[in-house]
């Protein structure tokens, strides 16, 4: 705005018009009333001995936004200081939004540093009396990582296929269902999949508990993401590419594979991995499907096996001090695990970006 | 120069078959060996029939999950000795079997809204600064914290909840209590005791469902086109006063969207409630106080007990889940199909 004002000629045809420069405040301002407004909320804490930090800050807060609103309006004019005050409070609701991960992430970290250590990844619970320290990750570690192989297994190949019906081959309302469903499947809860497949697996066909089980309610929550970003990502193939390969006589399925999925591939991995960060973290259909248990099991096709985010739940259901640091410790692994797959994602987005595209 | 100046001639002549038949193809192609044809044909044939399999697979799945639920719902609900939807207590291990869903959907209700009133505003002010207020330098990390916050699973907010949140709004809910009683759903019974209720439930939702509802209101108001926010900065707006004549009217279809979306993930949100909630049969609209429930919460916590016929029971409440989820969200999807220009839906 400034930028603007300040470029427009001074002393125009008008000499009666008023000047199109305000007065404003200082460029410091804002930072001075900020220092000023902690300074003051922090006296009145210690002052009136508020003990919660929380309402220091929201002391400190109202102090900012309200000194400032007045300050503006008195110098530069209602709109102004209406723009700062939307200013401010864009700001709060920023600040607002990052409080809750940062205490998040510091708090599982202090927490869960306390009993991770080798041990505690290579051992399972077997044995373990739940009320006393001891015990280990192992299993779960173990049947998180089958489970969701499983699961991509399934979903990965089932959703590029349908990514590549809807953008290659996809017309008319077959297509159109398709979409929609996609959507709407991206929103099945949970713990619908996994009544889902125990309506379907356990109680009609009466098989076990099983980490295959459990694998099956994954893929269904994890098609539809992969689906919708493979979707977008081959959207970004230039058409041009396609057409080449077309002119030159290459059958549409040879162009598909060779020319259109290589352009694409590092936006398709990406999508995958972020799709597989997202079901690592899944309990509910774990919970019933997979049931938990203390012991080792390498096979998930039979019998009940265990899965991080269980193991989480299950040492939180135990309710006392040595589960509950086996679980933040279990919970931060599992953190660490869904961050790995994000951040690999992130670093294969921008390895292999399509021309063409975000570039 | 050549070869820039014959590809718009031959997109013409491509563009056409691929839509259309594959033999159309072949025309201005050399005539192949004829076998040649055959092989491309069966290629072809193969490779867009499984494509187009795997679409057909994913909407048979869609239609098992309604079927199955369902056929397994219809048995226990009739065989239900309340009324599955008004009653309060949920009994389905017990002879004869009463349970219902009044309480729980209540819960689930409210427990939702309470999310989506917390963290709408707070979604929207995050994505106007990330798209609009943010250093351009700053905005992409910025971003990145925000999706950060989308990555954690919801079993660590369940725990963080539990552990965290929970005996740190005591105070919150005490204060709450003494000055905003009168509102009567801030009237708590006991105000000293540990807030396991849904109103800290709603909080722990509004902050997990603040990415999705972020995300996708930023992408829209990024779609906002230059010129609207030029016309207006032209004519003397402030920075304020162009995000209200330009960006929000712009963007008002997609953030209604983002907030189903943020719904959707709210209702049918488990571990983190299962993990908070002290659940109860009572049917109380003062959310201050322990107590209610929400469906996916009352399968997580009563699966582990449930007799084969409990299951079901629990299965025809998700059934009810499921049906308020998929009206959610189709809703919402269609909202974002009325205007095409962006889409929010990769989110």
């Amino acid at each position: 705005m400034s930028a603007v004002t300040d470029k427009t000629p001074q002393g125009g045809i008008h000499p009666s018009a008023p000047s199109l420069k305000h007065a404003r405040l200082p460029k410091w301002a804002p930072a001075a009333t900020a220092v000023g407004a902690i300074a003051v909320a922090v006296g009145i804490g210690m002052g009136a001995e508020l003990s919660s930090k929380i309402q220091w800050g929201l002391i400190a807060v109202l102090l900012f936004v309200g000194t400032l609103h007045v300050l503006s309006s008195k110098v530069e004019g209602t709109r102004q200081a209406k723009d700062r005050l939307a200013t401010s409070l864009l700001w709060v609701c920023f600040i607002l939004a990052v409080i809750p991960l940062f205490s998040l992430i510091e708090y599982t970290i202090a927490k869960g540093l306390k009993v991770l250590d080798a041990a505690f990844l290579s051992h399972s619970m077997n044995g373990v009396i739940t009320t006393e320290t001891g015990g280990g990750i192992y299993h779960s570690l173990i049947g998180t990582l089958e489970q969701v192989g499983i699961a991509t297994a399934m979903a990965a190949p089932i959703g590029l296929l349908t990514a590549i019906y809807l953008v290659e081959y996809g017309r008319g309302k077959l297509a159109k269902t398709v979409t929609f469903f996609v959507d709407v499947m991206t929103g099945v809860p949970s713990i619908v999949a996994g009544l889902f497949i125990l309506s379907f697996w356990i109680i009609y066909l009466d098989f076990n508990f099983s980490g295959f089980a459990g694998a099956m309610a994954l893929a269904i929550l994890m098609m539809p993401v992969v689906v919708r970003s493979t979707e977008e990502m081959l959207k970004l193939v230039p058409n041009e590419l396609r057409e080449a390969s077309l002119a030159l006589g290459v059958p549409k399925w040879l162009t598909i594979l060779r020319v259109v999925l290589p352009t694409a591939i590092g936006g398709i991995v990406t999508g995958v991995m972020l799709a597989i960060a997202r079901i690592t973290g899944e309990t509910a259909p774990v919970l019933l499907l997979v049931y938990g248990s203390t012991a080792i099991n390498n096979n998930p096709f039979d019998g009940p096996q265990d899965s991080l985010p269980l193991y989480v739940f299950q040492q939180w259901k135990n309710g006392n001090e040595p589960s509950y640091d086996r679980a933040w410790a279990a919970a931060l692994v599992l953190i660490a695990l869904v961050m790995a797959f994000n951040l690999l994602a992130r670093g294969i987005a921008r390895w292999k970006a399509p021309s063409g595209g975000r570039g | 120069m050549e070869i820039s100046r014959s590809a718009p001639t031959q997109a013409k002549a491509v563009v056409p078959p691929e839509s259309g038949p594959p033999n159309l193809r072949q025309t201005p192609v050399e005539p192949p060996a004829p076998q040649n044809k055959g092989k491309v044909r069966l290629g072809d044939r193969l490779f867009s029939g499984a494509s187009r399999g795997s679409g057909i697979l994913l909407l048979v799945i869609m239609a098992a999950i309604a079927a199955f639920l369902t056929y397994r719902a219809v048995g226990a609900i009739a065989d239900d000795h309340g009324n599955f939807l008004t009653t309060k207590e949920w009994n389905a291990n017990a002879t004869p079997p009463v349970f219902g869903i009044a309480v729980l959907a209540t819960g689930t209700v409210i427990s939702a809204v309470i999310a989506m009133v917390i963290a709408v505003p707070i979604a929207v002010g995050v994505a106007l600064f990330i798209s609009h207020y943010a250093p351009r330098k700053l905005a992409q990390p910025l971003a990145y914290l925000v999706d950060l916050l989308a990555a954690v699973p919801s079993i660590v907010y369940g725990l963080w909840g539990a552990l965290f949140l929970v005996p740190h709004l005591q105070g919150t809910t005490q204060w709450l209590d003494s000055f905003f009683a009168w509102t009567y759903v801030f009237d708590a019974s006991q105000p000293e005791v540990t807030p396991r209720s849904l109103f800290t439930v709603g909080i722990l939702l509004a902050i997990m469902i603040l990415p999705i509802v972020t995300n996708v209101s930023r992408e829209v108001f990024l779609q906002v086109p230059r010129m609207h926010e030029e016309a207006a900065l032209a004519l003397g707006a402030t920075r304020w006063e162009v995000i209200r004549i330009s960006v929000l009217p712009f963007g008002r279809s997609g953030v209604i969207s983002a907030s189903m979306l943020g719904l959707g993930r709210a209702l049918g949100e488990t571990m983190a409630v299962a993990t908070v909630l002290s659940p109860s049969a009572i049917l109380s609209l003062h959310i201050l106080d322990p107590g209610g429930g929400t469906i996916a919460q009352n399968i997580a916590s009563g699966f582990g007990e449930a007799s084969p016929f409990g299951r079901d029971a629990l299965i025809a409440s998700g059934l009810v889940l499921f049906v308020i989820t998929l009206v959610v969200n189709g809703a919402a999807r269609l909202i974002i199909a009325r205007r095409k220009e962006y889409s929010g839906a990769n989110a």
